[in-house]
């Protein structure tokens, strides 16, 4: 790691003070997917912002048919919430497959979204789910949230305060691992909630995406067959050493179509 | 003896440390005034040094020292060595180039060793290293032995032309080809034996340290051969002569080949202490591991195999190409050829065997012994081989192993190796057994309504361990003998210190030695103490490898022992007055024979201290001996591993439901600790078959499975339960019976899982690591 | 520079670091408790898994002023003075370990794992291990060692 200097902000807005303060800021929360980037050498911030103790920046609640989860919260909290496997199984269900049991202890949901790696899994379900996403400026509806690898809609001095989640009538996620790193190679999120179907696909390509053909068919027969011969096409997919692009295409069928089992067992 | 002695499940004394923290590794250690080394890597496959300028590292915070190729040059040290002289077909010696540990004017593979820069902490060693410049001017790079040996291929070492090290033959290539004439059946099967990273959980470290006011080196280092560093350093690099260097490796976090070697980075830490007057260490970051330490592994193989019409085997032929890497590691040219083509007659009566290989120098890390070492491709090659030939002739895997077992032994094969003992028909037998391979047809049944594809398979293995004896490998060009010594001191109380030149690294000798010796002299275990891994207490030894402490190591202390015992009935014998010949020695008890006299092991060893009651013109005073054993033979371990597994055709994964291994090790000195070896062994079988694969990018000559984020460690989801049984036959070349038990996981396991993914599949070309995309693919071409 | 302060193993301790400085290495090169090891350098192989606050995290992915005023257990920490925990004493009783270097992060993510889990199977056993590596093992003396140690525990 270069050597950087670490702050700990006590509210929101000193962290916005400190962050228009610095030369090349870079917000931590949990720092699970942050602190091995710059042990690596690949970032290399003059400051570093800790905002993981900020107060009431964490926690879970329910109003209506929407659970709300602010920023701070860890990935553990999300799996093992009563509140979210009560409204959500889908999303207790997809937390608890990130990282490790370590990870989960440390990593936030606000963390994971503002970094929006490519093979993330919360993507998947806020785009699946049509989240709504809360920050110090505003609020950014899924569809407009993610907007390339590693990219997002947030601004330099925004950050992330809260995630809204619809209750869905029925979701699941499927998740095909990376052998060696874990992450999703290709993960599939299927909800039906009041507003329509959709599929969101993450770890397939440079960003998570839905699959219009896939919404479609499942609005009009929510079954696995459904989905069963809807292939993505590859040309735009991630290829590796672990896996080519037309197996992810390959998967991302077939991860739908258990996805929709799942969810309607 | 009960409860501690031979044969029981003693749990392990080294185990307390462990479990609280308090083990002893090589980075534990803080000296005082150390400084922190990092090493200046090649980040090209191939390139020549213009320059390297140092001026902004030196002139960083807390810089000591940046230390370059030039400055080795400059002090007249020599290269790291290749300990193991193998010859080609024409009779010409292997074709080694130079391997100094800092390159002096080219690089050879990424990662190679540029420069060391030497800071107060390690994070300015680190930040200091960026500012190191070296000008490369790139080459061209390969990184495939088979493309290494292609006209045109960049020229890695000028000493060997084509890149060729070696081309080496075994075996009577006109009776084999003559068997292969009269043959009914051939089968050919051409497969790879895929690179995999060894990856101990400890990656390696070093402390050099000197003395200036004694000229003492001491290097703490992370080695499985303490002994035969210190020798390498002081012979061959002429570091500092070998009385004035001492050599410490604590507490190991495990080995599996890759410490054995003698590296880069400890010789330069041991060189750089003395350079800069304090102690200079270095410990890899796990992604310089990979980089870095050797591999293992890396063939090609063309083989074939001539059956007669009831699938007896007549004769095998085989042509490897192996991949050595960028350099000779320290016993890289006895893996693929000493180590594996005496291997190939696996546990079959084959009359033939002709088996060349082709040593390659390519752009890559040092490929060395890793868990099995030669042994492990070998059996690839005949298991596999075996299998395909069964399918094309339509006979049951089992049945063509039973038609072909060797029955009687002594069995001398074609290719060097006398088989002293073994019941491979027995091993097999509880094998299908505790696979319930009778209930095979309906599983496959069961899973095929699921919509999985079923396999089952076998590899009845054989391996070579207790890797002497000194005269055999002198012959076949080792530079070492490989016997092992021990030293048992007996302390006036009674208590027990052996020192022994075995080094443990994870396979618990300090409780299965000592039982060793709780079981020969009475003595408690807990009054044992095993001491291990430094050259300034123990005289000489040649490290743990090749499954051989056990069948090698502890024979050494078992003679020993027969030499404490002597001297110990005589001091007895004047004691209670009695002839020497009628003193008897039985659970750390002497008598006399025929009378009621008796005298505890501890009233004898205090005796021995005290020299009041015997003449100590005629026995000396004290009790301490010491032997070096050199056994008659090879050990021959072998067994059956099974493996049963479902194939998710959609997505290619495969999922190993049942794995079996039936192993004949020989006497079993803790059936505990056994398994446990058994279990990682089969671990990393399992792992090189269906995760493991260190890949460099053909073009570029980069690692691309540098991290843990790309090469597949199996992880505890990644595999099942073992079952794991014995079957017995007694070690008749050394005394305690022993054969050795680390290796046969690794060796047996990759075999029995690609026949299982063959069987599931019907395809048995399938190449390793059999990972879901690769299967997939393979579905995709057959459906 | 920053100051750090935390309760690590039941004391107080409090440092002057880099703000650089990995949780992991405050603990080994500072504290001198070596226990907790390093064992990759991309956060997967759970040697330096510590206690932080009663849970289980990579030591190796945490700075130290992240950890500030917090309450720390290293594997050197867990026995009750001569008295081994109950996972630690499993580990050995079940030939959980080999090398031992793995083991300290291990027994740490057992703990934790046991704690939050009443009920242990095989195969939870096995998933829950995903951040750990062991390379002697095999895993299977490690499944073992938790199993027991967790009925133990419950009984």
């Amino acid at each position: 790691m270069y050597a950087l200097k670490y702050h700990r902000a006590k509210s929101l807005d000193e962290a916005k003070q400190l962050i228009s303060q610095s030369e090349d800021p870079k917000i931590v929360a949990g720092g699970q997917t942050l602190i091995p980037t710059l042990k690596q050498r690949l970032a290399s911030p003059s400051d570093l912002i800790d905002i993981a103790n900020l107060p009431d920046f964490a926690g879970i609640s329910v109003s209506g048919d929407t659970v709300s989860v602010k920023a701070g919260t860890k990935h553990f909290e999300v799996a093992t919430s009563a509140d979210v496997q009560g409204k959500i199984p889908a999303l207790a269900h997809l937390a608890g497959l990130i990282g490790d049991p370590h990870v989960r202890h440390m990593g936030t949901i606000g963390g994971s979204l503002a970094n929006n790696d490519p093979s993330a899994d919360y993507p998947a379900a806020v785009l699946g789910l049509n989240a709504t996403v809360h920050t110090t400026e505003r609020q950014i509806g899924a569809d407009d949230f993610f907007q390339g690898m590693f990219e997002t809609a947030l601004e330099e001095n925004e950050i992330i305060t809260s995630v809204d989640f619809p209750a869905a009538e029925k979701a699941a996620y499927m998740k095909f691992p990376n052998p060696a790193s874990r992450y999703a190679m290709v993960g599939v999120f299927v909800a039906k909630t009041s507003g329509g179907v959709r599929v969101a696909v993450t770890g397939a390509g440079a960003c998570v995406f839905r699959v219009p053909e896939m919404e479609q068919a499942l609005a009009a027969n929510f079954a696995p067959d459904a989905v069963a011969s809807i292939k993505v096409p590859a040309d735009d997919l991630n290829s590796d050493i672990h896996g080519s692009a037309e197996y992810r295409a390959h998967l991302v069928t077939v991860m739908a179509k258990r996805a929709v089992a799942a969810a309607i067992a | 003896m009960s409860g501690t002695g031979i044969g029981q499940p003693v749990r392990r004394k080294e185990d307390q440390r462990f479990i609280t923290g308090s083990g002893r590794y090589t980075d534990d250690f803080q000296l005082e005034g150390q400084a922190y080394g990092y090493f200046v890597r090649s980040p090209h496959a191939h390139a020549k040094i213009k320059s390297i300028d140092s001026a902004a590292a030196l002139a960083a915070d807390g810089v000591v020292a940046v230390l370059a190729g030039k400055d080795l040059a400059a002090d007249e040290l020599g290269g790291l060595i290749c300990g193991w002289m193998v010859h080609s077909k024409d009779g010409s010696e292997m074709k080694a180039g130079a391997h100094p540990a800092l390159a002096v004017d080219r690089v050879r593979y990424t990662g190679d060793h540029v420069a060391i820069v030497i800071a107060e902490t390690l994070a300015q060693a680190k930040d200091a290293a960026e500012l190191v410049e070296v000008d490369y001017e790139t080459l061209p790079s390969v990184s495939d032995g088979l493309k290494a040996l292609e006209s045109g291929a960049p020229q890695i070492h000028d000493e060997a032309q084509g890149n060729l090290v070696f081309d080496w033959e075994l075996g009577d290539k006109a009776a084999t080809e003559a068997a292969f004439a009269s043959a009914a059946h051939v089968t050919k099967f051409s497969l790879n034996n895929n690179r995999l990273v060894p990856n101990a959980m400890e990656p390696r470290a070093a402390i050099g340290a000197y003395e200036p006011a004694s000229g003492d080196y001491t290097l703490y280092t992370t080695s499985q051969n303490p002994h035969v560093a210190r020798l390498v350093l002081s012979a061959f690099v002429q570091l500092v002569p070998e009385h004035k260097l001492r050599v410490v490796a604590p507490d190991v976090g495990g080995g599996f080949g890759s410490k054995i070697f003698i590296y880069p980075e400890e010789t330069v830490c041991a060189w750089a202490a003395g350079k800069v007057k304090r102690p200079v260490k270095w410990t890899a970051e796990r992604s310089e591991s990979f980089l870095a330490d050797a591999h293992g592994r890396d063939h090609h193989t063309d083989a074939e195999l001539a059956l007669d019409a009831e699938g007896k085997i007549l004769g095998l032929r085989v042509h490897t190409t192996a991949n050595l890497g960028a350099y000779l590691s320290t016993f890289a040219s006895s893996v693929p050829t000493y180590l594996y083509g005496t291997l190939l007659s696996g546990q079959y009566n084959i009359p033939n065997i002709y088996v060349t290989v082709d040593g390659v120098y390519t752009n890559t890390a040092p490929v060395d012994a890793y868990r099995g070492a030669g042994r492990p491709e070998a059996t690839y090659v005949v298991e596999r081989t075996l299998d395909a030939a069964a399918r094309e002739m339509k006979l049951d895997p089992a049945e063509i192993r039973k038609r072909n077992f060797i029955s009687e032994f002594p069995h001398q094969t074609p290719v060097i190796m006398n088989y002293d003992i073994g019941d491979y028909p027995a091993s097999l037998q509880k094998a299908l057994e505790l696979i319930d391979y009778k209930g095979f047809a309906n599983r496959k049944t069961a899973s095929e309504s699921a919509g999985k594809k079923r396999g089952i398979g076998f590899s009845t293995y054989i391996e070579a361990c207790g890797i002497a004896p000194s005269a055999a490998v002198g012959s076949l060009g080792a530079g070492v003998g490989l016997w092992e010594s021990a030293e048992v001191r007996v302390n006036p109380t009674g208590s027990v210190e052996v020192l022994t030149g075995a080094h443990s690294h994870g396979q618990g000798h300090e409780t299965t030695f000592a039982q060793l010796v709780s079981e020969r002299l009475g003595v408690p275990i807990d009054n044992v103490e095993i001491i291990h891994g430094d050259t300034n207490s123990v005289q000489f030894g040649m490290g743990t490898y090749g499954s051989r402490s056990g069948a090698v190591g502890m024979s050494a202390i078992d003679k020993a022992i027969d030499k404490v015992v002597a001297k110990a009935k005589k001091i007895a014998a004047h004691m209670m007055e009695a002839a020497e010949s009628d003193i008897e020695f039985a659970d750390g008890n002497f008598t006399v024979a025929g009378t009621d006299k008796q005298l505890a092991f501890p009233e004898v060893s205090l005796a021995a201290y005290v020299g009041h009651q015997f003449p100590t013109d005629e026995i000396e005073p004290g009790l301490k001996e010491g032997a070096f054993y050199d056994p008659t033979n090879f050990t021959f371990p072998a067994g059956c591993h099974i493996c049963e597994l479902e194939v998710d055709p959609e997505t290619g994964a495969t999922e190993i439901v049942k794995m079996v291994a039936v192993d004949d090790f020989g006497r079993i000195i803790n059936p505990m600790i056994v398994e446990g070896q058994v279990h990682g062994g089969i671990a990393q079988g399992i792992g090189q078959a269906l995760l493991e694969h260190g890949i460099y990018e053909p073009e570029s000559g980069q690692l691309l499975t540098g991290s843990f984020m790309d090469y597949t460690m199996p992880r505890a989801d990644d595999l099942p339960h073992f079952d794991v049984g014995l079957t017995e036959t007694l070690c008749p070349s050394n005394p305690l019976g022993i054969k050795g038990c680390g290796e046969a996981g690794a060796i047996a396991a990759p075999a029995a899982v690609m026949n299982a993914l063959s069987d599931a599949l019907g395809v048995m070309d399938i190449p390793m690591p059999a990972t879901p995309h690769t299967v997939w693919s393979i579905l995709q071409q057959t459906n | 520079m920053t100051t750090v302060s935390m309760t690590v193993n039941g004391k107080a301790v409090s440092e002057d670091v880099e703000d650089r400085t990995l949780l992991v290495h405050y603990i080994r090169d500072h504290l001198r408790l070596t226990g907790t090891h390093v064992g990759c350098d991309t956060s997967q192989c759970g040697a330096c898994v510590v206690h932080v606050d009663g849970r289980a995290v990579k030591s190796c992915t945490m700075l130290a002023a992240q950890a500030e005023g917090a309450d720390i257990k290293t594997i050197e920490g867990l026995a009750d003075g001569d008295t081994l925990h109950p996972v630690q004493a499993a580990f050995k009783e079940h030939h959980g370990l080999q090398c031992g270097f793995c083991t300290p992060g291990m027994i740490m993510c057992a703990v934790d794992m046991i704690r939050r889990i009443p009920n242990l199977d095989e195969k939870t056993i096995r998933e829950e291990l995903e951040g750990n590596l062991c390379r002697c093992t095999g895993y299977q003396n490690i499944v073992k060692a938790i199993k027991a140690a967790s009925e133990e525990m419950r009984a």
